[in-house]
């Protein structure tokens, strides 16, 4: 089974916000909530550089570790997943979490914040695959399927990259190797405990 | 006029190649590095490796989003690791710790203490300890304290303790009860703490019988051990300002957890719950110490807070001093006349 990750190439990221469009229209995700931006970093200056970040789909996830009632999961294919009938809200994953993932629907005073909701990659939830359960819950599922997320699957510049993290590390690295230079895979030190070396 | 315009451009012609030239000689003389340099779009650029490196404990890598939400311009925050490995590592094992360690010395006391008898037996006269106001200050603190106490519990042992036994559905949608609970039920418990604060302050403060009973052990050790004591006991007293203070450490941290924006950002969120969790693994250990020797632990204890009034003898044997004052004010009654009850009366 492949080791599913995100990579964005921030030496091509172009800031166009078509990922996170795409994600709320694939998903249908509420006004209010974004499971995935695009964060412009020392931007207006010459050396500014945008990633597009989400749930970052963890090795030992924080998000799982600390959730009281259990809620999350790990597919087959290394996907951070979680069950919507369990969550109770606290907000615990959000405290983990290093990447800003988990989103409420509710803005949480007095514990209101409602069921947690994050990406999916694309994978949607616990729910049978491809049914109407599981798409009004988690959206779409689009790696059952046997497509890659949307964000990645669309972006203009292929700055995002989704797959088995072989392979787009080796396809980063290719990338790096040839231009000669790159800002880092970003987030991988925190969510994998390792980077692509060049 | 033809000639002369052909002849300055052929001169300019010369001119610029030569020029060209010298342009070209350059570029063949300067390093290739140097030109590698003043090309690379990516000299000036931010990498994550630096970002990561100049990271304060508890900063984040943020930048600037052009969706509304200005809450997504962080990136990347470690901290959130540090967070996960006290909450699943030290917190645990302190709650743990506190809340089976006291249990397991409460069982230990009463395995080799037993249960603290009046020595002189019961005089069957009952002086008021505390009056109908006392007792639901104390009760509305103490119910409250017991449900906050058990749904917080629930967050931090319940996934390793109760999953197993009730599956993950019953226990989520208890759980999810118990989070409303424990959000609401924060409210009782500040206003019992702010009532018992006013009702009780003036008897709690230290003085110097509190050293003579510490001295002595509270006489918990040795059978027929009595030292004095006013209305409350030294650790009577430890007891009240654990609550105060405890609780208002709790209070403080926990209303800025029901509002998260009141606290700043997510480093102060989880330095919050942090303290928030610290604190009540402690009182709540103070209290199964409280909750045992107001029960179980000793005879006649729980009346004052059941029905308010105690048997003299217990009075006269735990609270010596408050005993002769309370009798005088409430008159009529004396030792000498078992079975007598003083008309109920404020015990102030």
């Amino acid at each position: 089974m492949a080791r599913m990750k995100f990579l964005c190439d921030a030496d091509r990221c172009i800031e166009c916000n078509a990922c996170v469009t795409a994600c709320k229209n694939e998903h249908e995700v509420p006004w209010g909530i974004n499971r995935r931006r695009v964060v412009t970093i020392n931007d207006g200056t010459p050396g500014e550089r945008s990633i597009s970040m989400a749930c970052m789909h963890c090795t030992d996830a924080p998000c799982a570790a600390v959730c009281p009632v259990d809620c999350f999961y790990t597919t087959v294919d290394a996907v951070v997943l979680h069950s919507k009938d369990l969550c109770i809200g606290c907000g615990y994953c959000f405290y983990a979490c290093p990447f800003g993932a988990p989103q409420y629907p509710r803005v949480g005073n007095f514990g209101s914040r409602g069921k947690m909701d994050k990406c999916t990659y694309c994978a949607g939830g616990p729910e049978a695959d491809v049914t109407m359960a599981e798409y009004e819950k988690y959206g779409a599922n689009r790696l059952a399927e046997g497509k890659l997320p949307i964000c990645a699957e669309m972006c203009s510049t292929k700055a995002l990259l989704a797959g088995d993290g072989e392979i787009i590390a080796e396809i980063y690295r290719e990338r790096v190797v040839t231009r000669g230079y790159g800002s880092g895979a970003w987030g991988w030190q925190t969510a994998y405990k390792e980077t692509v070396a060049i | 006029m033809l000639r002369a315009s052909l002849t300055s451009f052929a001169k300019g012609a010369r001119t610029a190649l030569a020029a060209f030239a010298l342009l070209g000689l350059a570029a063949v003389l300067v390093p290739s590095d140097v030109r590698a340099q003043s090309i690379n779009p990516t000299a000036s650029a931010v990498t994550e490796e630096q970002l990561l490196q100049a990271l304060q404990p508890g900063g984040e890598i943020a930048g600037r989003v052009s969706i509304p939400d200005q809450k997504a311009t962080g990136l990347i925050k470690p901290g959130g690791q540090d967070w996960r490995a006290f909450h699943q590592g030290t917190m645990l094992w302190i709650t743990a710790i506190a809340l089976l360690g006291m249990l397991a010395i409460v069982v230990a006391f009463y395995a080799v203490r037993g249960k603290i008898t009046i020595d002189s037996g019961m005089s069957g006269l009952k002086i008021l300890r505390f009056n109908s106001f006392e007792r639901f200050v104390h009760w509305l603190t103490a119910g409250s304290f017991l449900i906050l106490a058990l749904t917080g519990l629930n967050l931090v042992l319940g996934r390793y303790v109760l999953i197993p036994l009730f599956g993950p559905e019953a226990f989520a949608a208890a759980t999810q009860w118990g989070k409303y609970a424990h959000n609401y039920l924060a409210w009782p418990f500040m206003a019992g703490l702010v009532f018992m604060l006013a009702v009780w302050i003036k008897d709690n403060i230290p003085d110097r019988t509190d050293v003579a009973w510490l001295k002595a052990g509270g006489g918990l050790l040795k059978k027929g051990v009595h030292p004095d004591a006013k209305k409350f006991n030294a650790g009577q007293k430890g007891i009240f300002w654990s609550v105060i203070l405890g609780g208002a450490a709790l209070s403080v941290t926990g209303v800025l957890l029901l509002f998260p924006y009141l606290a700043g950002g997510y480093a102060d969120w989880q330095l919050v719950q942090i303290i928030h969790g610290i604190v009540a693994a402690v009182l709540v250990a103070i209290m199964v110490g409280h909750i045992y020797i107001g029960s179980v632990g000793m005879q006649g204890a729980f009346d004052a807070m059941g029905s308010g009034e105690v048997d003299f003898n217990w009075a006269k044997e735990h609270h010596s001093l408050w005993a002769e004052e309370a009798r005088r004010k409430q008159g009529g009654a004396s030792a000498g006349t078992p079975g007598a009850r003083p008309a109920p009366q404020p015990a102030e």
